[in-house]
């Protein structure tokens, strides 16, 4: 029996203890109308040979396309001593660090993960993890309102230029709570947030204002302008912000005049494997003054009883096993697995490391968009600066554009008709340090024969 | 046996109210209350000027192993919140009924004589019926 | 165990760096095009350590811990069964770890065989009608739940229903999340044997019950025998069932929730499917619906279609399919890595293996329930059967000895067992919630019940040795309150200090 170790002998002698003769009458409590009488719906056991055939072949089927992806998760080399270490049984089959004495290992690499976010995003604090940047968000949104004492409408001032899946995660996550959601317009041309959109609000009640840095698009907003104004409004100023830019990239604790109150973002980057979407890890960041209104774990350092230092989860009277139906969220996790892999990446890197992964990235997208606008009907959609990541237009739909080129290994990028109509033919591009040269030539020689036949006619 | 100054008025939820010379009321909690929550690592006080009503949340108590809500006992306005707890919140559990009171409040007109406070001694049946 | 480690801020000198990790220097004009005004002014100040430093430095921090791996840890409600190597090893299968979440469905076949039949056979042991994979967590599965239960009620013009009954037991995420949907909580006591008070509910339910959140078996280890008859008082009064899966390692394969009555449960895959813990997550809540609220799964889910071309059968539902959806959880599709985990975990046990999981957790918490109780110990409800944890409470050492239940879970450590989960549910005093789980043998759990009589004669005779536990892991007892009071949230250098 899998993972079972009992033999027929201990069986005999653990009944025989209990005092019954058989496993089903400790079942005896249970009404018998609701015993399963077979699970049809589940097959039979595979053994673990054929469980990994089965795995391989499917994983096979799927091919290693050459991606230029991004929207939201990005490939990145990661080096080997990340997963290995993070696989590491102490690290992978370890449970929530509660009994801290037993998990020394565990809350430590928190607080080296929380130092080191906090120190990335130039905040004071940061919390050991939320599930992803989306979620975090959302979170931060609900933080916000319950940070800015001075203002009751809960209304969040979110651009459109925010990450789609993001805006909709902050809707189901929070509108329950009475938060209300607007959007803020961007200018077509240049892809960022309109200057203007915020005058409407002036004199109004708003807690919050968030800025994602880059942009969905890639582009790069206008961060201190933005910032001030939301101080200058008795707004929050939330940040949403891609932490191997910040190698690169003002941080939101230095955003204008005061820097922002909170920052989030996707941890994914940071030595995380793109797998399909998950698991990731959202970072919380914050100011010092409004710590005790950041959900989620956090560990601090203190002294045990022989004057040695440890640490320990604390502040926990926010968290719902204590404060119930009181709680500043429901969560009762941290991403620790990734937490600690994203902590190991960013040890192995250092600044330097993520300073040029992020300048690699940098020059790595430009020669994409370069060489794929030098090919008839494409060209960029947006005049601004961008970081790692754009939008270019094309001269008919994208989505059998994005088929043809699939169908040759390569996936091209994302068609942004679903989120941005108004943008026309608009195809999201991405190049990280992992691209080569050659790499970029294929994609464009493959767009270029794609695009053609048509032009031919 | 927790301390139950017989001078004071109570409330359910382990509030303490004193009546200060000028009319004022001085609020805090009971030395059972200090004494179930354990050390105390943070208060948050009101702000002088906020209206407060009955059974309105209005301070916080934090230990490690808890937070409790501490309720305004009637209507009326803050005048003050005790500014030493922020620094030291130990000062509740060393002093829950001098140097730890939590806030001030002046109250409306009528309020008090309306407001649902018990006597020490009926605190000390609510405590006994407990278990304390 | 190792003592401590230091702060890897502490190995760092600048210039040091594992540089054959870094990719090659574009050059300054790489980034001419940034504007200067958003650039960084100074690097961040990351630790600067070599390849070797960080290895050891690392590796030594995981000897700081206890694990399944390594130890015992029979935790209440959190289910610390052996996580299998092989849902690792396959579900970190190179092309599957390379997968961009936006791929197209013509790349992600496999990928959603998986994920599709992992939606199956999830339907098939919870007898839910409907399976949504992309909560993130327990706590998050409880949060669609109930923003799904609220959704239900506003479709039917039911707006007013937004009181969420839960039994005083209940895990703290219970009332945090119905508050977080905007929902009120009531509460409602549970009786001397640990079921829910029917009477106590009946008065509970009326016009504005939006729902009742359970755990079967309850969070004080035993079964709720009058489930059915709780199913019907809430639903006569409008409302609907939620079904809290933190305890679904008890029944697994032997009761399903859908046959209780619920309407709607979440499952956690950390604890049954045994994807790993982590050190605090990833963890993975899948949801399970009835056809009331089918229309209001939150997306994406996989479908498939009846009659694809070859080779093209599974896809992504998402709004349009599901226009009554609560929505989108999390920016992709909820922690995919962790589904097929539990794919594969649950492909390993198969339709026999998944019965033998309630059978054999429930033998072994109540051989380990019996064992201690003629050891002396009290269980909290002696009358009862275990189902896969039961309680014992130190009530009784505590008033006679001034030896606590937090002591003991202490002094276990020493022993070389996790403790169990302690003060939790806060309903008994000085309790220990004991989940052995289905995949310890028979000689852990003698070894466990030998560490706590010998425990106990200590408390009698040597009190302050377990008053003072633990005194051989890296760290003693911590001052939490000074963590609270001093906070020290991030490291800083000696001189900022």
């Amino acid at each position: 029996m899998a993972f079972i170790p009992h033999t027929a002998a201990d069986v005999e002698a653990m009944l025989a203890a209990i005092g019954v003769g058989s496993i089903e009458e400790l079942f005896d409590e249970i009404p018998a109308g609701l015993r399963v009488k077979s699970l049809a719906g589940v097959p039979e056991a595979l053994n673990e040979m054929q469980i990994g055939r089965l795995m391989t072949e499917r994983a096979r089927a799927d091919g290693a396309p050459l991606s230029f992806l991004g929207a939201g998760a990005y490939e990145h080399h990661i080096p080997a001593a990340v997963w290995a270490i993070t696989t590491r049984g102490e690290f992978y089959s370890a449970y929530t660090p509660y009994q801290a004495e037993a998990s020394q290992g565990t809350l430590q690499m928190i607080y080296e993960f929380q130092s080191m976010i906090a120190r990335l995003t130039g905040m004071e604090v940061a919390n050991a993890s939320m599930y992803d940047g989306a979620s975090a968000t959302a979170e931060a949104a609900l933080m916000a309102v319950r940070a800015n004492r001075k203002s009751k409408s809960m209304r969040i001032l979110v651009p459109t230029t925010l990450h789609p899946h993001y805006r909709k995660v902050a809707l189901t996550t929070a509108s329950n709570q009475g938060l209300k959601f607007e959007e803020l317009p961007y200018c077509t041309a240049e892809g960022v947030t309109l200057p203007g959109a915020l005058e409407r609000y002036a004199g109004q009640d708003i807690s919050a204002l968030v800025v994602q840095q880059p942009n969905f698009f890639g582009c790069l907003e206008d961060v201190d302008a933005l910032t001030d104004w939301a101080h200058a409004h008795g707004a929050l100023l939330i940040a949403v912000v891609n932490p191997t830019s910040l190698a690169l990239l003002k941080p939101p604790g230095e955003w204008g005049a005061k820097g922002a109150d909170i920052a989030v973002g996707e941890g994914q980057p940071l030595g995380v494997p793109l797998s399909s979407g998950g698991p990731y890890l959202g970072f919380m960041t914050c100011r010092m003054e409004h710590v005790r209104q950041i959900p989620g774990r956090i560990v601090g350092r203190t002294l045990d009883v022989a004057g040695r230092a440890g640490f320990t989860l604390t502040l926990q009277a926010r968290e719902q096993h204590i404060r119930r139906a009181k709680a500043t969220s429901n969560i009762c996790t941290n991403q620790g697995l990734l937490m600690t892999a994203a902590t190991i990446y960013l040890s192995l890197m250092g600044p330097q490391g993520l300073a040029r992964t992020a300048a690699a990235s940098h020059a790595r997208a430009r020669e994409l968009v370069g060489a794929l606008s030098r090919v008839p009907g494409v060209q960029p959609a947006f005049s601004g600066g961008y970081f790692h990541e754009a939008v270019l237009r094309l001269d008919r739909p994208v989505a059998p554009v994005l088929k043809a080129l699939a169908a040759r290994g390569i996936l091209g990028g994302l068609d942004l008709d679903g989120y941005y109509p108004e943008l026309g033919h608009a195809l999201l591009v991405c190049a990280t340090e992992t691209k080569t040269s050659a790499d970029i030539e294929r994609y464009r020689g493959a767009l270029s024969e794609t695009l053609q036949p048509a032009r031919a006619a | 046996m927790s301390n139950v100054p017989a001078d004071l008025k109570y409330t359910k939820s382990h509030e303490w109210v004193r009546t200060l010379a000028n009319g004022t009321l001085e609020i805090g909690i009971t030395d059972h209350a200090q004494h179930a929550l354990g050390d105390l690592v943070f208060v948050e006080v009101p702000e002088a000027g906020r209206a407060v009503k009955a059974g309105e949340q209005c301070a916080v108590v934090e230990s490690v192993k808890a937070a409790s809500d501490v309720y305004a006992p009637l209507d009326g306005e803050i005048t003050a919140g005790n500014p030493r707890l922020a620094d030291a919140p130990e000062t509740v559990n060393a002093e829950p009924y001098a140097a730890g009171w939590l806030m001030r409040l002046k109250p409306n007109p009528g309020a008090l004589a309306a407001a649902d406070l018990m006597s020490a001694a009926d605190y000390h049946q609510l405590l006994d019926a407990e278990g304390d | 165990m190792p003592t401590a480690e230091k702060v890897i801020f502490e190995y760092s000198h600048a210039g040091r760096g594992a540089s054959d990790q870094w990719p090659q220097d574009p050059g300054p004009a790489a980034l001419a095009d940034l504007p200067a005004k958003l650039r960084r002014a100074a690097p961040p100040s990351l630790p600067e350590v070599g390849e070797l430093e960080a290895v050891r430095h690392f590796t030594r921090l995981s000897q700081l811990n206890f694990s399944i791996d390594t130890h015992f840890y029979p935790l209440g409600s959190c289910t610390m069964k052996y996580n299998p190597k092989a849902c690792n090893q396959y579900a970190m299968l190179p092309e599957l770890l390379a997968r961009h979440p936006l791929a197209p469905e013509s790349h992600g076949q496999g990928f959603l065989a998986c994920l599709y039949e992992l939606q199956e056979m999830l339907k098939a042991v919870s007898g839910m009608e409907g399976i949504a994979l992309s909560p993130m967590a327990g706590a998050h599965g409880e949060f669609t739940g109930v923003a799904m239960i609220r959704a239900y009620h506003r479709a039917r013009g039911d707006a007013e229903r937004n009181e969420i009954i839960v039994p005083e037991a209940a895990h703290g995420t219970n009332p945090a999340t119905a508050t977080m949907c905007g929902c009120v909580v009531r509460e409602i006591p549970v009786d001397a044997h640990g079921d829910v008070d029917i009477g106590e509910l009946k008065r509970a339910v009326g016009p504005r019950t939006a729902g009742i959140m359970l755990t079967n078996p309850s969070t004080l280890g035993v079964f709720e025998r009058r489930v059915e008859e709780v199913a019907r008082v809430v639903h006569e009064a409008g409302g609907l069932l939620y079904y809290d899966g933190a305890n679904l390692n008890a029944i697994l394969g032997k009761v399903r929730p859908g046959d209780m009555g619920f309407d709607v449960i979440h499952m956690n895959l950390h604890k049954t499917f045994s994807t790993p813990h982590g050190g605090g997550g990833p963890g993975a809540g899948a949801v399970g619906v009835g056809a009331r609220l089918l229309p209001f799964l939150p997306v994406p889910i996989v479908g498939r279609e009846a009659d694809g071309k070859e080779g093209e059968r599974y896809r992504w539902l998402t709004e349009s399919d599901l226009p009554q959806s609560i929505g989108r959880l999390s920016a992709f599709m909820g922690n995919a890595g962790v589904l097929l985990r539990a794919y594969i975990y649950m492909r390993l046990l198969g339709r026999d293996g998944m019965q033998r999981v309630g059978e054999y957790a429930t033998l072994n918490a109540n051989y380990l329930l019996k064992r201690l109780r003629d050891a002396g110990f009290d269980a909290a409800y002696p009358e009862r059967r275990a189902s896969h944890e039961f309680i014992v409470t130190l009530k009784r050492q505590a008033r006679e000895l001034n030896v606590t239940a937090m002591d003991f879970a202490k002094r276990l450590l020493d022993y070389g067992f996790h403790a169990p989960t302690t003060y939790f549910p806060l309903l008994v005093p000085e309790c220990l919630l004991i989940e052995p789980t289905e995949t310890e043998s028979k000689d852990v759990l003698d070894a466990f019940v030998t560490a706590m009589a010998q425990i106990q004669k200590e408390a009698e005779q040597e009190p302050a040795r377990v008053t003072s536990a633990p005194h051989t892991m890296p760290v003693r007892r911590l001052d939490d309150v000074r963590a609270a009071r001093q906070l020290d949230l991030t490291w800083k250098p000696a001189t900022q200090q």
